[in-house]
């Protein structure tokens, strides 16, 4: 094997760990990290989306709003889920939360773990474009702090639909791509057989992402991967999201907004 | 599902090799052999059957706003291989085809130009380059259009014509959807109007992103628009699409988009909703109201 093509099976390798099956989703976090967690249901439009779930917690001392992405680990739970890939209303539902936080100036914890959103012939009837563009909007000018932690996949524009925040972090095993490499190979090299190669020339890893100054922190994992040891992967999660919190609780909401408006306008200015 | 096979015979594909020769005398909808010049007295729209054959951004902007009007900004702005992406040949070979077969750096172009009388910031995506893909500096020169209509207070109009995100710029490209986004929302909070015109095609990260957040969105006929492709929907979900899915018409059906307009008939409907959304036409209406405000208020006795 040459050595690009070992390097393209270590990427390969840290995908399959991003999608272990064994791997603690949103609620294991959730239920770790906080206390009190209420879950909100529905988008008072259309429906409730259990691909992405969300409600006020208590976190330390304070409330703060969790929107997550969630997947499903028996078959009933996944088909429940949708297998982690939301329609529009799951993205309503996280627009509700947002405004809701933002009322009651609770900072928002974003969990991302997604291969993206649901491609359905209802998803596009009921705009799932439209929903994600403004949640883009809503969160980059939200005046209450979001970290955001991608917890294993991020997928595209449905993981960024409620992704947009002051801080990127990132488990160590995950990743974050614009495309899955499997949709990359389909339409770049026109055969899904080619999704190694693609996942290396996409650079979607947690290192990745920092070395590119996206990621803010990389979360470390126990060794062989979170599903090693939940406890230990949430502890070193929660240590993250506190710290940066902290951090961000300091600045004053005018600062904070601009800060993150200038976060993502420098990224591809020349 | 049904869909005219040879509907994007008009346009190379972003993967057919962006620039090669175009036969555009036949049309891919009704298959009627078209004389070129009467073609383009018809805007490059089919006189027969009424399709719409995709435009490249200069004839786009020469088409709708007063001759010698549009200032083009950022000319120099082009796409760089920063991950040193490579598929069946590297991206920066592709970015030297693109720009040598299109003429242009990069797959949109801005300025501000004057639109029956309106000074107005325009900004048009052109499929021809890489299929209209947003990469950074796609990104970059739409949020600098953007900033331009809320730093001078100007209307904006966007043009549409994309595949998506630009795959071989990996996150730099996705985050672009975030950085137009949050671009929108000042501009929104500026009370500045905004008009997008969605055109064939508009789909993923761009319609998930600046495409969709107007105050008003109008589409061509026909237009091919969404989040996800047909194929990609089909492989995932199995599902029958109806006829028509994800057509301007249908958008407009299901409540997407505010008005399918045939393309002779843009230039008056923008200046409609331009009239309507700045006040400039009405700033004398306003003046004399609130002289007459003053005065009566001068004339009313006082309140001890």
């Amino acid at each position: 094997m040459t050595d690009n093509g070992s390097l393209a099976a270590a990427t390969w390798e840290q995908v399959e760990l991003a999608r272990h099956p064994d791997r603690p989703y949103a609620l294991d976090y959730i239920h770790a990290l906080f206390s009190n967690f209420f879950e909100l249901h529905g988008d008072r439009l259309y429906g409730d989306d259990h691909a992405i779930i969300g409600g006020p917690a208590a976190f330390d001392q304070r409330t703060v709003m969790v929107i997550a992405q969630q997947k499903g680990r028996t078959t009933a739970e996944r088909a429940m889920r949708n297998f982690g890939m939301a329609n529009p209303e799951g993205y309503r539902k996280a627009l509700r939360l947002i405004r809701q936080a933002e009322r009651f100036q609770f900072p928002i914890i974003a969990f991302v773990d997604t291969s993206g959103a649901f491609p359905g012939a209802g998803a596009e009837e009921r705009g799932i474009a439209w929903a994600i563009a403004e949640n883009l909007v809503a969160l980059a000018g939200a005046r209450t702090p979001i970290v955001t932690l991608v917890l294993g996949e991020g997928g595209s524009g449905g993981a960024l639909g409620i992704g947009v925040g002051d801080r990127l972090l990132m488990m160590e095993h995950s990743i974050y791509s614009v495309a899955m490499p499997e949709a990359c190979a389909s339409i770049l090299w026109r055969d899904i057989a080619r999704k190694v190669e693609a996942a290396d020339a996409l650079k979607l890893t947690a290192a990745d992402l920092k070395r590119m100054g996206l990621a803010d922190e990389i979360v470390p994992e126990p060794p062989g991967g979170a599903h090693n040891d939940y406890g230990v992967a949430a502890d070193a999660a929660g240590a993250a999201l506190r710290r940066h919190l902290a951090e961000l609780e300091a600045v004053e909401l005018d600062r904070l907004v601009e800060q993150r408006y200038q976060r993502y306008r420098r990224i591809g200015a020349t | 599902m049904f869909r005219p096979k040879t509907r994007y015979v008009a346009l190379p594909s972003p993967r057919a090799g962006v620039g090669e020769e175009v036969d555009r005398l036949t049309c891919p909808k009704c298959d009627t052999s078209l004389e070129p010049a009467r073609l383009s007295a018809a805007l490059g729209v089919c006189y027969r059957c009424g399709y719409h054959f995709r435009l490249r951004a200069p004839e786009r902007i020469a088409m709708l706003v007063e001759p010698g009007s549009f200032k083009e900004e950022d000319l120099g702005i082009t796409a760089k291989d920063v991950l040193g992406f490579k598929d069946s040949q590297p991206y920066s070979k592709r970015i030297e085809q693109s720009r040598a077969s299109t003429g242009a750096n990069e797959a949109v172009s801005w300025g501000e130009a004057v639109l029956a009388g309106h000074r107005i910031v325009i900004v048009c995506l052109d499929f021809a380059f890489m299929g209209g893909s947003m990469g950074a500096a796609t990104g970059e020169k739409i949020t600098n259009g953007i900033e331009r209509a809320l730093d001078s207070r100007l209307p904006l109009l966007i043009i549409s014509a994309s595949g998506g995100a630009r795959m071989q710029e990996g996150m730099l490209s996705l985050m672009q959807m975030a950085k137009t986004a949050a671009a929108l929302g000042r501009l929104g909070g500026a009370g500045m109007p905004y008009i997008s015109l969605l055109t064939d095609p508009t789909m993923g990260g761009v319609t998930a992103s600046f495409a969709s957040l107007a105050d008003v969105i109008l589409a061509e006929p026909g237009a091919m628009i969404g989040f996800a492709g047909s194929r990609v929907i089909q492989q995932a979900t199995y599902e029958t699409l109806p006829d028509g899915f994800q057509t301007a018409e249908f958008l407009w059906q299901h409540g997407m988009i505010d008005l399918v307009v045939p393309r002779p008939e843009l230039p008056a409907v923008i200046r409609q909703l331009l009239d309507l959304y700045t006040r400039d036409g009405f700033h004398s209406d306003f003046e004399l109201k609130g002289q007459a405000r003053a005065a009566a208020q001068a004339a009313a006795p006082t309140h001890p």
